[in-house]
C-alpha cells in the first residue's frame, strides 16, 4: 500500500521542498506541491531507476564534513595557485588510482566530491579493470594523492554503500 | 539603492559585504585562472572555484541581506546552491571526457591511455 | 554607514564579476579548442548567474534569483550539449 502511493519517497520529499521554496509556504501551496510531488514520483515508476542501497548514514554525514572543510582548503589553495607569480615548476598530471567500489551511487559521490573540489578533476573510470583516473593541478607526490582519495574518502563511502 | 539602508543593521551590512567579496573574488580569480594556465587539463579545475565557493559565497550574502530587509528567513537561494552543487561535476565530467577523446583519437602523446588493453581508436582530426 | 558599507561591496562584486565575465570572454574567442571554448562558456554563465544575483540585492527585489535560476538550468543544458557533441559530433544519437 505504502509502496504504491509513495514509490520513491526521497524524490517526492524533494519536490515538495523545492515547490514550497520556489512559491513560498502556505497551505494551498503544500497541498498542490503534494499532489505535484506525488503524481511526479509515480510518472518516475515506469522509468524504474535503480534505488540506491544506502547502509548506514553515519559516514555519509561525517563524509560530508570532511567534504566541506576540503572545498575551503583547496579553495583556497587553487586561488593562490593562481595568483602565483613567481613561475615556480608546477606539475600538473594524471592520476590512475585503483577503486575497490563497485555500487554505482557511491562511484557517482566519489565523482562528485573529486570533481567539485577545486584542484582535482575526475577525468575517467574502466570498470573492468577496476581503476579511475583523475587529473590533479598540483601534483607532487602521487603516491600521496592515492592514499588520500582511498583512506579519506572511499573508506566512508565503502561503509555506507557496500 | 533602493532599500532604506538606514535600519539595516551594521553587522548584517559586514556580513553580506564579506560574503559578496568572498564570492566575486574568488569567481574572478577562477576566470584569471582560465586565462593563466596553459593547457585545457589545467584549466578544467578553474570554474570549480567559482561554483563551490563563489557561488556559495553570494548566495550566503543574498540570504542575510533578503531575511534582513524582510524580517523572514528567505532561504530560496538554497536552491541554486544545489542545482549548482549537482550539475557541475557533471558538465565538467563530460567536457574532460570529450577533451580526452578528441586527444585519444588525434593520437596526441600529452594523454594517457587509460587501460593497455583497450583497442587504440582511429586517429580523425578535428577541430 | 550600513549603506555606504552595501553600496560599495555591491559595486565592488558586480565590477569583479564583470571582469570574470570579460576574461571568460576572452577564452571563448582565444580557444585554441573547441573544449576550451565550451569550458570558457560554463565559467562565464555561471558569472553571469552570480551578477543578476548581485543585481538582486543592489534593487532589493528577489525578482532576478528567478532569472538567475533559469540562467542556470539553460548554461547547465547548453554545456552538456556541446560536451556531448564533442564527443561523439552528434547532439542526439
Amino acid at each position: 500500500m505504502m509502496r504504491a502511493v509513495l514509490p520513491y519517497p526521497l524524490l517526492s520529499l524533494g519536490l515538495l521542498v523545492m515547490w514550497l521554496l520556489l512559491n513560498g509556504f502556505s497551505l494551498g501551496h503544500l497541498v498542490l506541491g503534494s499532489i505535484i510531488a506525488l503524481l511526479a514520483a509515480k510518472a518516475m515508476t515506469p522509468l524504474e531507476p535503480a534505488k540506491p542501497r544506502i547502509r548506514s548514514w553515519w559516514p555519509l554525514l561525517h563524509l560530508l564534513r570532511i567534504v566541506a572543510g576540503d572545498i575551503v582548503r583547496s579553495n583556497i589553495a587553487v586561488a593562490q595557485l593562481v595568483l602565483d607569480r613567481s613561475h615556480r615548476e608546477r606539475v600538473s598530471g594524471f592520476v590512475t588510482i585503483p577503486v575497490d567500489l563497485k555500487d554505482r551511487t557511491a562511484l557517482t559521490v566519489l565523482a562528485v566530491i573529486i570533481t567539485s573540489t577545486p584542484g582535482t578533476a575526475w577525468v575517467e573510470y574502466h570498470s573492468a579493470a577496476g581503476l579511475m583516473m583523475i587529473h590533479v593541478l598540483d601534483l607532487r607526490d602521487e603516491q600521496e594523492w592515492i592514499d588520500l582519495i582511498k583512506n579519506r574518502y572511499e573508506r566512508l563511502l565503502m561503509e555506507a554503500f557496500e | 539603492m533602493s532599500i532604506a539602508a538606514a535600519d539595516f543593521p551594521l553587522w548584517a551590512a559586514i556580513l553580506v559585504a564579506l560574503f559578496l567579496l568572498i564570492g566575486s573574488s574568488l569567481t574572478f580569480l577562477g576566470a584569471l585562472g582560465l586565462l593563466r594556465f596553459k593547457s585545457f587539463y589545467e584549466r578544467i579545475h578553474l570554474p570549480t572555484l567559482g561554483t563551490s565557493w563563489g557561488t556559495g559565497g553570494i548566495l550566503v550574502a543574498s540570504m542575510i541581506f533578503f531575511s534582513v530587509t524582510q524580517s523572514r528567513p528567505v532561504v530560496h537561494e538554497i536552491l541554486i546552491a544545489i542545482f549548482v552543487t549537482v550539475t557541475t561535476p557533471v558538465s565538467l565530467m563530460l567536457l574532460a571526457r570529450a577533451a580526452l577523446y578528441r586527444d585519444r583519437t588525434e593520437g596526441n602523446d600529452t594523454v594517457p591511455p587509460m587501460a593497455p588493453d583497450t583497442p587504440k581508436p582511429e586517429p580523425i582530426v578535428h577541430d | 554607514m550600513s549603506g555606504l558599507i552595501l553600496t560599495w561591496s555591491v559595486a565592488i562584486a558586480q565590477i569583479l564579476l564583470l571582469a570574470a565575465m570579460a576574461i571568460a570572454a576572452i577564452r571563448v574567442i582565444r580557444g585554441p579548442r573547441a573544449q576550451d571554448r565550451v569550458l570558457a562558456f560554463d565559467a562565464l554563465y555561471i558569472a553571469s548567474m552570480l551578477l543578476l544575483l548581485t543585481f538582486g540585492i543592489r534593487s532589493g527585489t528577489t525578482m532576478y534569483f528567478e532569472a538567475a535560476l533559469v540562467i542556470g538550468l539553460l548554461g547547465f543544458v547548453s554545456t552538456v550539449a556541446l560536451a556531448k557533441f564533442l564527443m561523439r559530433g552528434e547532439v542526439i544519437e
